[in-house]
């Protein structure tokens, strides 16, 4: 394509208009609340927030203007608020955790009487003299933004704040280079897939862009199944823009004319933001014909994956677009060559997508200088599980796990010791203390036994019982194995059918050689990537954490007292105080008599196990104790005049 | 993973069938619209009935079968009526953790089915779903689209004690406006 001003002229005709609008809304001068209204900020009660800011603004007649942004990552201080009262003198101030009262104090504290309610605060969000920034907290200074820099920061419904952030810029530069150009830079940045195996995506682009064929598609993949990895969905919910703007990018790198964004139906608001991103997009000339006055015409729609983890493989997902179970595919031929409707596709993650703007904009060395040799850039994880921050923390690839977990994470909440840390979802590993000091990158984690996977981290204490762990995520793939390889549709089921005897405490000796060998064989046998990497839960923990499986086979226990069946609840009749009826009203199964000393015991063979007494006996006679094996429970006589008083139907169906 | 026939009646079959051809005419006559119309379907009704699933087969040219292959194939397709109640336990791995499978335990005692089905009176259904996305408030129920955070057991009591208040209220209500008017 040549050379052609227009396309810029046009550009910056877009971000002035959009930068005017937004500087008439400055120019009032009235305080502008942002508020996280993400999925997960939701569910910890903003839009009941929202609600009383709402309420409280027009009882007392303020004038403040509330902006909805999307996620800043930071879970466990959800729902967030940043209040910008520019005529105080005060920087724009973040408050965590507000929930309905508390916004209603902090807004007639700061917008009535000027007082920013410091009690509240989190921090400021900008360097000052006043107040400490949030820029110096590790959980802050110690991630690197690329993909989620403008994620809670900006409205992701309406366009012109990205615009104002020199959002589309690089599309409009890049619409006047030369498509072998644009992938050059990419394959330079050394960008690899962010969807979990790191395949080079120039390479990908290239190998489209060489293809000679009538159409071509371009699939954004934001089919996230991974039970605790919700990345995907914050950066669409956050900043769908970025997104669009990468798969434009790429589109017109490999000669497509047709996108689609595959998401997942259970994430409701995702579905909406980038519909209505692309309709903004469509309306500013960024997508559909001629796009930014130049002769290149993209469309774009969105599809809603049915919820089918082994969908998130791109044969597989292609599958499912055509109306089919969503089954993996031989390849080659690769969906490069030919994909969706027999048209070469590529099939790129919504993190890869989301890089694509910033490389463009600030070049590859740029990129390359961020992360590792092997892996430049920055990775994306949601941290969950027994710790202190979580959330989601993007960080430069190369970072320690320990740095990630312990620095900016905050380490294990309690008094509690690491165990391990299960790295990539399903299809990755558990890393025991050893391996802490593992730089986070493609290779390293997939020599240790782990893999980069979607990016889902869950952190254990001493109180995760591993093998319940390992167990947990085989259901998981059992159950998601789409039953085409042999191996994984009847081997997951096996390998869970010995898991679960083990955590009953049936388990045999020859078990634990089984299990490895079966696991292994799993991995050779299957086709797609879920069969491949299904068993690495197992084999990671039967590799660091062998004392615990044979703790399980050998002495029918369970070390961190978490496996149901090899555990016993008693009270410990010293510590039970007498006449306390604290436990009883818990109980579930009315498990819980009174002795002949008028203190508590519990039915055993009643009992579910379920630890709600524990939890409900006070803490000065703490008398519930767990116990495993079972056996070490002393057994007390149920009195006859004892008896549950209620029909106990349905109680063991 | 059959239709329960029994769960859905006739008059509710024919009230179904009488809204399809709208719903169908949104969407092109081809395969690749399969998946598509099965949510819209879905999206108005809360289930796939049998009768729908038919209908749909017919539309597109596909036998009833192969429809319902595709539709078990996936985990968003239901085949019960939800409950007037929808609970949602979640079983994502931060809940797992926490102890997400002793609550939806403490639903299906208490309610008497299994995840995925309806109870006979339609008052309540129960589904256990992959992550809800608020791990850090594990464990979580989703309950009428509410999302409960730090789930007990305990809780789950509370829970039907409240239920069972609205509906003693509810039908007090009734007898005072039936006595009224």
């Amino acid at each position: 394509m040549a050379k052609d001003t227009k396309i810029i002229e046009t550009y910056e005709k877009l971000r002035g208009a959009a930068r005017k609008r937004l500087e008439a809304e400055r120019a009032e001068g009235i305080p502008s609340i942002r508020i996280t209204m993400s999925t997960c900020a939701r569910a910890a009660g903003a839009e009941e927030t929202k609600k009383a800011i709402e309420d409280v603004l027009e009882a007392q007649g303020l004038n403040a203007r509330i902006i909805s942004v999307g996620c800043l990552g930071h879970c466990y201080a959800e729902p967030l608020l940043i209040i910008d009262h520019p005529t105080t003198g005060f920087p724009p101030i973040c408050y965590y955790n507000v929930d309905a009262n508390k916004a209603k104090l902090i807004c007639r504290s700061y917008l009535e009487d000027g007082d920013p309610a410091f009690e509240y605060v989190l921090g400021a969000m900008e360097e000052n003299d006043l107040i400490p920034p949030v820029t110096t907290f590790p959980r802050f200074s110690m991630e690197q933004r690329v993909v989620m820099e403008l994620c809670g920061l900006i409205d992701p419904w309406n366009i012109d704040h990205y615009l104002d952030k020199d959002g589309y810029s690089a599309l409009a530069s890049a619409l006047q280079m030369e498509r072998e150009e644009i992938i050059e830079i990419v394959t330079k940045s050394g960008l690899r897939g962010r969807g979990g195996a790191g395949f080079p995506t120039g390479k990908k682009w290239k190998f489209a862009f060489e293809k000679s064929a009538d159409g071509k598609v371009v699939i954004c993949n934001a089919d996230e199944g991974d039970p605790g990895a919700y990345m995907d969905r914050t950066i669409i919910e956050s900043n769908p823009h970025q997104l669009l703007e990468g798969l434009i990018i790429c589109a017109y790198a490999v000669g497509a004319d047709e996108a689609l964004v595959y998401v997942r139906a259970e994430y409701p608001l995702a579905v909406r933001t980038i519909q209505h991103a692309i309709e903004e997009a469509r309306e500013y000339g960024l997508l559909g014909e001629n796009i930014l006055g130049s002769d290149f015409s993209l469309s774009v729609r969105v599809f809603q994956g049915s919820g089918a983890f082994v969908c998130g493989e791109e044969t597989a997902l292609i599958q499912s677009v055509e109306g089919r179970r969503g089954m993996p595919q031989h390849r080659p031929p690769y969906p490069v060559e030919k994909g969706l409707w027999g048209k070469p596709t590529v099939v790129n993650n919504v993190k890869t997508l989301s890089s694509v703007p910033p490389i463009i904009r600030r070049g590859a060395d740029w990129f390359r200088s961020i992360g590792t040799e092997g892996s430049p850039g920055t990775a994306i994880f949601s941290v969950v599980g027994n710790v202190k921050h979580p959330g989601l923390v993007e960080i430069a690839m190369g970072t320690t796990l320990r740095t990630l977990i312990f620095d900016i994470c905050g380490g294990i909440p309690g008094k509690k010791k690491f165990k391990a840390v299960q790295i990539g979802g399903p299809s990755g590993g558990c890393l025991p203390e050893q391996f802490l000091d593992t730089p986070i990158d493609f290779d390293s984690l997939t020599q240790a036994g782990a893999m980069m996977g979607s990016g889902g981290m869950v952190i254990m204490d001493e109180d995760s019982c591993m093998v319940d762990v390992a167990r947990y995520f085989l259901e998981f793939t059992q159950k998601e194995s789409c039953g085409k390889c042999t191996f994984c549709r009847i081997g997951t089921k096996h390998l869970l059918n010995i898991l679960n005897r083990i955590t009953k405490g049936e388990g045999r000796e020859e078990d634990l050689e089984t299990l490895r060998q079966l696991a292994e064989d799993i991995k050779k046998g299957s086709l797609c990537g879920l069969g491949k990497t299904a068993p690495n839960p197992v084999l990671t923990s039967l590799r660091y954490f062998m004392d615990e499986y044979e703790a399980h086979v050998k002495e029918k226990r369970c070390p961190a007292l978490k496996c149901r069946d090899l555990i016993a609840y008693y009270i410990d009749l010293e510590k039970c105080a007498r006449g306390c009826e604290a436990c009883v009203g818990s109980c579930p199964v009315e498990a819980i008599f009174t002795t002949k000393g008028r203190k508590k015991a519990i039915d055993q063979s009643l009992c579910v196990k379920c630890g709600e007494c524990m939890t409900s006996c006070p803490p000065e006679y703490d008398a519930v104790v767990k116990v495993s094996p079972p056996e070490l429970a002393p057994i007390i006589e149920r009195p006859p005049d004892q008896q549950p008083k209620r029909a106990m139907d349905g109680a063991d169906s | 993973m059959t239709a329960p026939e029994h769960l859905v009646t006739e008059e509710e079959e024919k009230a179904i069938k009488a809204e399809l051809p709208e719903i169908f005419s949104r969407f092109p006559r081809e395969r690749g619209s399969l998946i598509p119309i099965l949510q819209a379907v879905q999206g108005r009704f809360k289930f796939l009935s049998p009768g729908a699933i038919r209908e749909v087969a017919k539309y597109l040219d596909l036998s009833s079968s192969e429809v319902y292959g595709v539709a078990t194939f996936y985990n968003q397709f239901r085949f019960h009526p939800p409950g007037k109640h929808e609970i949602k336990v979640c079983m994502g791995t931060a809940c797992h953790v926490a102890g997400g499978d002793i609550i939806l335990e403490n639903f299906e005692r208490k309610l008497n089915i299994k995840p995925g089905e309806t109870t006979p009176d339609r008052e309540y259904s129960l589904e256990r779903v992959a992550c809800v996305g608020c791990c850090a408030l594990a464990p979580v129920a989703v309950v009428d689209d509410h999302v409960i955070g730090y789930m007990q057991p305990s809780k789950v009591e509370g829970l039907f004690v409240q239920f069972e208040v609205q509906r003693e209220k509810e039908k007090r209500e009734k007898q005072a406006k039936e006595s009224a008017g």
